[in-house]
């Protein structure tokens, strides 16, 4: 399918980056870049500095106090910090944390919620945008009946793919995801994976997760970050059987570690 | 093999006495209550009518009604709920949701802490010098009223501050990931979910201020008032300056009258209290998560 593409755009480029939590360095080292409608693996155990990174590309770390970072992050080009408005740049990353978080709103309310947020206010283009982002989260058929319950008392599976419609409801052009399976059964698993694969095709999307084998169904390249630093990234296929740089990476996503 | 073992019994009895420990601790603050409420009842219940709500105090205080106290004491709870529960509400949004914690904010919480801890006399002495002198609103329902804000904010900021630290972290960062504002998070999810909290520690915060005497003896209470205030610049009767006064200033007052005057202002903070219980059960049927 894919013709002698030109060079692949750069979504997120990342120099030197550097996050400190209260001066403590929680992650160093990363180099690394994000190409446009790739899905882009990270993994790493736990406390390696995975969703610090995640935080840094949405200026987070402008909310969590002593969150600091260094080092050159910019999206489509432009730096993060250049951002005077942060809540225009927030507002077109979507997040899914590894915890379903279903505000208590309705269902409903949950997904326009952000359209509301960007002053979209007839009840037509609401309920389109709603109908299409719960279709495109693989949730709409279980919840079509019930869209004024509240979708803080869904099933968390439920909660997850309302979190994943609510993402889609931004628009983004950049979807974090932080190990969104924690929490969710196997098949609901796969149903989301499904839904990745076809986003793949609007948005740039990022994948932290804990399961080697779903950086490796999902994800076009992938980058391994080792107790707050950052290891190397590469084609996934290659982490597992092609050349690596670094041992620890393959005995990492082999699982003989320690 | 889900037999007990000993140490299983031996945590079941400690268990127990525990239990019965807790229970008498309980049912020893309970008595005085109802020890209060039962001689308040008896002895002041006889003096309750109509008319000793709707009528004036005659003959020096030992005969009449209550009316110009009751309505002085609504007046007072309701001019310093209104000016307190927007300053509170709106500072303890601050505090919890935009304050960076840092020692500035942190030297503010505790300003407020020890604030909470002054004796109504001292809030007393400074609503004299600042609302009655300073700002001479002189002796007058609206200085006395503010006096009653003052002294009620601290408990208000650290109620409402308590109610909306209980809505969780992960919905806010669930909005702010978005790229909500602070101020559309606190609309859409924070205050929504926090406010029969906040409603409630602030009615029982407001409906103790009924009961303060210091604070309004000087500030805007009379001793005794032969007609009704007309403005928030007019002095007023109490119930509680009222109930001191017939209690312990005048000569020959019935013995039952003190305990009605009683009766009718536990009955009206009662009374408060149950407005905010209502809603908050109201509230809580609605409760979101
Ligand atoms: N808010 C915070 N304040 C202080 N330290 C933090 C904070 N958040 C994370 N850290 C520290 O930063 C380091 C990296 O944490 P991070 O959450 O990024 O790891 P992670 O790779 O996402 O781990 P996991 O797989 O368990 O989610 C850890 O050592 C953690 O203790
Ligand atoms: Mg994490």
């Amino acid at each position: 399918m894919v013709d002698a593409a030109p060079q692949p755009k750069v979504k997120v480029s990342v120099k030197d980056l550097a996050i400190q939590y209260g001066g403590k360095a929680a992650l160093s080292g990363v180099n690394l870049e994000i190409r446009e409608h790739e899905i882009f693996g990270i993994i790493g155990p736990a406390g390696s500095g995975k969703t610090s990174f995640l935080r840094v590309l949405n200026r987070m770390d402008e909310m969590t106090t002593g969150m600091t970072f260094t080092g050159t992050v910019a999206i489509d080009g432009r730096d993060v910090r250049a951002w005077r408005n942060l809540y225009a740049l927030r507002s077109r990353i979507g997040v899914v944390f590894p915890l379903p978080v279903g505000l208590p709103l309705s269902i409903y309310d949950n997904v326009a919620l952000s359209p509301r947020l960007r002053g979209i206010r007839s009840a037509s283009d609401l309920d389109e945008i709603v109908e299409r982002c719960l279709r495109r989260a693989a949730l709409w058929d279980e919840v079509k009946d019930r869209l004024q319950s509240l979708g803080s008392l869904l099933s968390g599976g439920q909660q997850q793919r309302l979190t994943i419609a609510r993402a889609l409801s931004q628009e983004p052009e950049l979807l974090l995801l932080d190990e969104f399976s924690i929490a969710v059964d196997p098949v609901t698993t796969m149903k989301i994976e499904d839904v990745l694969k076809e986003l793949r095709s609007e948005m740039t999307i990022v994948l932290v997760t804990n399961l080697v084998q779903q950086a490796r169904r999902l994800a076009d390249r992938t980058a391994f970050f080792l107790s707050g630093a950052f290891v190397e990234v590469g084609k996934t296929e290659d982490l597992f059987t092609g050349p690596v740089t670094d041992p620890r990476t393959r005995e990492y996503v082999e699982g003989r570690f320690g | 093999m889900f037999e007990a073992r000993p140490i299983n019994r031996q945590n079941q009895t400690i268990e127990r006495i525990w239990r019965g420990v807790f229970l008498a601790m309980t049912l020893v603050l309970v008595i005085p209550v109802l020890v209060i409420l039962g001689v308040l009842v008896v002895r002041g219940g006889p003096m309750i009518s109509w008319a000793f709500l709707t009528t004036e105090p005659t003959n020096g205080m030992t005969e009449g009604g209550v009316l110009p106290a009751l309505l002085g004491t609504i007046a007072l709870v309701l001019v310093a709920l209104i000016a307190s529960v927007p300053v509170g509400v709106a500072a303890a949004v601050y505090l919890s949701e935009y304050a960076a914690d840092n020692w500035l904010t942190r030297t503010i919480n505790l300003a407020i802490i020890n604030l909470a801890g002054v004796p109504s006399i001292v809030h007393a002495l400074f609503g004299l010098g600042a609302f009655v002198l300073f700002f001479q609103f002189g002796t007058s329902i609206l200085a006395a009223s503010l006096t009653l804000a003052v002294m009620a904010l601290p408990v208000v900021i650290v109620s409402t501050r308590e109610s909306l630290q209980a809505v969780p972290m992960a919905f806010r960062e669930a909005c702010w990931n978005m790229g909500a504002t602070r101020w559309q998070t606190i609309r859409t999810v924070v205050l929504p979910n926090s406010i029969s909290g906040i409603l409630t520690g602030v009615i029982l915060e407001v409906s103790r201020t009924a009961g303060e005497t210091a604070p309004i003896m000087f500030t805007g209470a009379a001793f005794f008032l032969p007609f009704l205030p007309q403005s928030v610049y007019d002095q007023t009767m109490a119930l509680s300056l009222h109930l001191f006064v017939i209690s312990t200033q005048v000569p020959g007052v019935p013995d039952g009258l003190p305990y009605g005057v009683a009766l009718v202002l536990v009955g009206i903070v009662l009374l408060m209290n149950s407005v905010s219980i209502a809603f908050r059960t109201w509230l809580r049927g609605r409760k979101k998560w």
